[in-house]
């Protein structure tokens, strides 16, 4: 008798039911729950309706999507902070203000405090809610690292959820923060990180691999934007444009494709359609923690990449003069696909009676 | 006047009511009210922001040139329309004239913008407050009525009953909840055929764009394109059939989120064939948009002029908190026409936070409030984009300017013709000027310009083309960036209005102010007492609801905020529950423009 096996589609969930709690009220512009709505691997409605066999029940509360307004929006916040509520996943959307560098008012905030009847500020949520949640993920690079909103001579002194709670941080599941950056970040590397966190929650899947920016290994850490980049072909034969709205590759023209973590030229940008370097769009490092300042100004060349090019040229020109002999020979067809009394195949036929009978049973 | 609050009749008690964030929006935005439960009506109400992020104060000192890759990050759902609108303000600034293709290219993709963002807005947020679910909680007299009455369109959109229509935008149970959330996808692969990427496109430059046209391209745009107007097809109808029965069944429903008609259009889709970004002759090249730039007051079209336009744009303080620029320095004295620029317009702002406890007697809000000046009068108006299309329909329609066979404005009306598809044969469809500038209309509007951006885009595919079959291929202009110059950019985000302006100084930005349509929309009372759109339009707004102050949901002051599409990257507040019982009575203070 082969061993009973349980399938995983009947299998019930080490955990029934999990929230997911969006705070939406970082400094973003909410860029990343949009992005989500076009998600389709999985979609939103895959996962809230259980789709996706051995989740658990999913309850989902942003609040560009919820059904419930105001208070009784802010019920599950408030119940998650009493303990109340069962175990819940925190998303956190746009960058962390520094509260404490003026004398009062807020930057960021969510909701009124019933006491005072001022607003109760982001910070305050993410302090009451991250300690009693099972994983706390960033989307996109304002909540990842920082992005846009931190950048120089900005007057809310913002930061990423890591440079807040700190990097070393874990969830009361033992999880670190997952940062899933992109500007905004990209549909289904949000929703396939989500589907990983509920998996493992499950008990289905072992605990995330996250790179040491936080990131989910299989998404970020295996290739630039490069390596995935379909452009990719003309730099190695130093096809370099140096205008846009050409084919070929952009790296003079602003594109930090070559040293960037991120998988947006090989996925696309929904449904495989779109992307930046692969579409004609400069890639301006908007997934990596020295996001926007390090690679402005965006439309010049990128520092290294004027020697790396140089190097290549030689090399690129060669090759491209040789394959150019290889193309032009691919480009004809064989010389024995031709009309006429004579079969020049290599084919010796006995049976066609005077060498160009044609076949019969 | 400013405005067009009246003084109230003598009210009852008054009970406050929050709601604190506004959800199905974009943004953190918060309503507070006043409500007199036994007139049924509400008689004040505060919009307030929570968010302050600084984009002016951090865009100085930054390259010109990368001023619409950062102010894409403006907004989440629109921001492609900022980094257009950037584009725009930096041609003008750095003298260019893209080749017509690029402008045809980023048309197409704006179409696509348009197309994708209402529907998801209207379809998976707006409708929500009109579904089976929401009904039967607030309004079961209404729900009961619905079963009975066959819906007037059911042969073309299958729903036998209004009720069956409302069951079907049931969040995520609903069938056309699910759909219109599968076509907002198909619009965004539209869009990012031609811009790259959402919310935040890859492929718009100054100069031009840097995706690569052949067949293919529009190719895939096209077939998409049809599908979508086969939906339209369906859901335009759907639409009607709801509203229509809304004042049916609510008698006096069209005074919900009524106010004075002052609507505001700064025009969309630039035509090549005119524009050439020069500030001298923007008032003619505005003209040619496939949307009309437009100002209407009660119903009267003021101007087309986008150089009137601009020079009336005035930013006024008051409750935001902001320290003034009165004694700050004034970048741009005139015009390059040589007419005086106002110290109050964005050119000429200096942006200071100042952060502070939340007032309502005071300051109370991250939103600034911008007017219009209307040098006719002296006003300074709380212009509404109401909700986007409604402000664009209705100036394009008056303007009568449009005609370019699949849109056509008759100067009371707009002609919208959908050809064929694969399963439904061609239709026109006929926006006509509604009676008011209200909740109903507002979205009644958004599903017509859903088909109004579809037609547009047939257009300009067929223009494309054109180019490309005469083997006009570039889509990029090279430049300089100068070292001192200036620029505006106007464009029509989704949800209305959207203006950059830029100073230029030693090549790099010396100020930059973008004005997206949250701004005019949700601003709060002004320096001159004058509330802003939200306020106005539920201040006075009669109520609905069959629920009491116990259970109140507060649906119709939720269906009047929804109704603008809110996009603040900023905050209204209700608070629900039992509410709080206050001894105030109602103070005329709205009446008064210099009252503070």
């Amino acid at each position: 008798m082969p061993e009973q096996q349980t399938i995983q589609a009947r299998r019930s969930p080490d955990v029934k039911e999990v929230h997911i709690l969006w705070l939406t009220s970082g400094l973003g512009c909410d860029g990343d729950s949009v992005s989500v709505t076009g998600a389709s691997l999985p979609s939103i409605e895959d996962v809230v309706m259980g789709a996706i066999p051995g989740l658990p029940k999913v309850y989902l509360h942003n609040p560009v999507l919820a059904y419930d307004a105001g208070e009784e929006f802010m019920k599950a916040f408030h119940q998650a902070d009493e303990g109340t509520l069962g175990p819940f996943v925190l998303v956190v959307e746009g960058s962390i203000p520094n509260e404490e560098i003026k004398a009062e008012g807020y930057w960021a905030a969510m909701g009124t405090d019933e006491n005072t009847g001022q607003p109760i500020t982001t910070c305050h949520w993410i302090d009451r809610l991250a300690p009693k949640a099972v994983a706390v993920v960033g989307a996109g690079t304002c909540a990842t690292y920082g992005g846009i909103h931190a950048t120089v001579g900005n007057p809310t002194g913002c930061m990423g959820l890591a440079d807040y709670l700190g990097w070393g941080w874990k969830s009361v599941a033992g999880i670190p923060i997952v940062n899933v950056p992109g500007c905004p970040v990209q549909p289904d590397n949000f929703m396939e990180t989500l589907l990983y966190l509920l998996n493992q929650v499950a008990g289905l899947a072992p605990m995330i691999p996250l790179d040491d920016q936080l990131r989910p290994r299989w998404l970020f850490s295996d290739a630039t934007v490069h390596e995935g980049c379909d452009r990719a072909g003309y730099y190695e034969q130093s096809h370099f444009t140096k205008e846009y709205g050409r084919p070929e590759c952009l790296v003079k023209i602003g594109c930090w494709g070559p040293v960037v973590n991120c998988n947006v030229a090989k996925r696309g940008w929904m449904g495989g359609i779109g992307g930046c370097p692969n579409v004609g769009g400069i890639c301006i490092a908007c997934t990596m923690p020295g996001f926007p300042d390090k690679f402005m100004p965006f439309m010049d060349e990128p520092m290294g990449a004027n020697l790396s090019t140089a190097g290549v040229a030689l090399y690129g020109h060669l090759i491209h003069w040789l394959r150019g002999f290889t193309n032009k020979s691919a480009n004809k067809e064989p010389k024995w696909r031709h009309t006429g009394p004579e079969l020049t195949t290599g084919y010796e036929p006995a049976t066609y009676g005077n060498g160009h009978e044609r076949s019969r049973k | 006047m400013t405005t067009t609050l009246k003084p109230p009749p003598a009210t009852g008690k008054l009970i406050e009511k929050s709601w604190d964030p506004i959800t199905r929006i974009v943004g953190s935005l918060g309503i507070h009210t006043k409500i007199d439960f036994e007139n049924r009506v509400v008689k004040e109400c505060y919009s307030t922001s929570s968010i302050f992020r600084g984009y002016s104060v951090f865009l100085k000192g930054k390259d010109p040139r990368d001023a619409h890759f950062i102010t894409s990050r403006i907004c989440g759902i629109c921001g492609d329309n900022h980094a257009t609108c950037a584009t725009y303000a930096q041609n003008m600034a750095f003298g260019i004239k893209p080749p017509p293709l690029a402008e045809w290219i980023v048309n197409l993709g704006e179409a696509a913008e348009y197309m994708f963002d209402h529907n998801l807005f209207q379809d998976n947020m707006v409708c929500v407050d009109f579904c089976e679910e929401m009904v039967r909680e607030t309004n079961p007299g209404v729900l009961s009525k619905a079963e009975q009455t066959p819906a007037p369109h059911s042969n073309l959109h299958g729903y036998k009953t209004i009720a069956d229509i409302m069951r079907a935008l049931n969040p995520f149970s609903g069938d056309f909840y699910r759909q219109a959330l599968q076509v907002s996808r198909l619009a965004r692969e539209m869009f990012c055929l031609m811009e790259g990427r959402h919310v935040h496109p890859s492929t718009l430059y100054p100069g031009g764009v840097g995706t690569v046209p052949s067949p293919q391209l529009f190719t895939d745009y096209l077939v998409r394109l049809m599908k979508y107007i086969e939906f339209m097809k369906k859901c335009l109808p759907l639409h009607d059939d709801l509203f229509d029965f809304w004042y049916e069944a609510l008698p006096g429903y069209e005074k919900v989120g009524d106010r004075r008609i002052q609507l505001a259009c700064w025009g969309s889709f630039n035509s090549p064939d005119d524009c050439d970004y020069t500030y001298k002759r923007m008032g003619d090249w505005g003209k040619s948009m496939t949307v009309t730039p437009g100002i209407v007051i009660d119903g009267k079209l003021v101007t087309t002029n986008l150089v009137d336009i601009n020079l009336g744009i005035r930013i006024l303080l008051g409750s935001s908190y902001y320290q003034d620029w009165e004694d700050q320095e004034i970048f741009v004295a005139k015009d390059p026409l040589g007419n005086p620029v106002d110290r109050r317009h964005p050119w000429n702002q200096t942006t200071t936070p100042k952060p502070q406890n939340r007032d309502f007697s005071d300051k109370y809000s991250w939103v600034m409030s911008p007017r219009w000046f209307d040098k006719r009068t002296g006003d300074n108006l709380a212009m509404d984009t109401g909700g986007g299309p409604l402000a664009r329909l209705w100036a394009t329609a008056l303007a009568g300017l449009v005609d370019n066979g699949y849109i056509k404005a008759t100067g009371q009306s707009v002609k919208i013709l959908l050809p064929k598809t694969a399963l439904m044969p061609e239709m026109e469809v006929e926006w006509r000027v509604p009676k008011w500038s209200n909740t109903i209309e507002r979205d009644r509007a958004r599903t017509y310009f859903q088909a109004y951006a579809a037609a547009a885009a047939m257009h300009f595919v067929e223009r494309a083309l054109k180019e490309l079959h005469a083997g006009n291929t570039r889509t990029w202009t090279d430049f300089k960036v100068p070292d001192e110059a200036i620029g505006c950019g106007f464009h029509e985000s989704v949800r209305g209005v959207l203006s950059h302006h830029v100073v230029i100084r030693d090549g790099k930005i010396a100020n930059y102010h973008p004005y997206p349509p949250t701004c005019w929309n949700a601003s709060p009372r002004d320096s001159l007492g004058t509330a802003g759109p939200y306020e106005d339009a539920v201040q006075d707004s009669p109520l609905f609801e069959e629920n009491g102050p116990d259970t109140f949901k507060g649906v119709d002051i939720m269906r009047t905020v929804r109704s603008f599409d809110p996009c603040l990257p900023c905050g209204v507040h209700m608070y629900t529950g039992e509410g709080k019982l206050l001894e105030v009575h109602y103070n005329p203070m709205w009446g008064n423009p210099n009252a503070k």
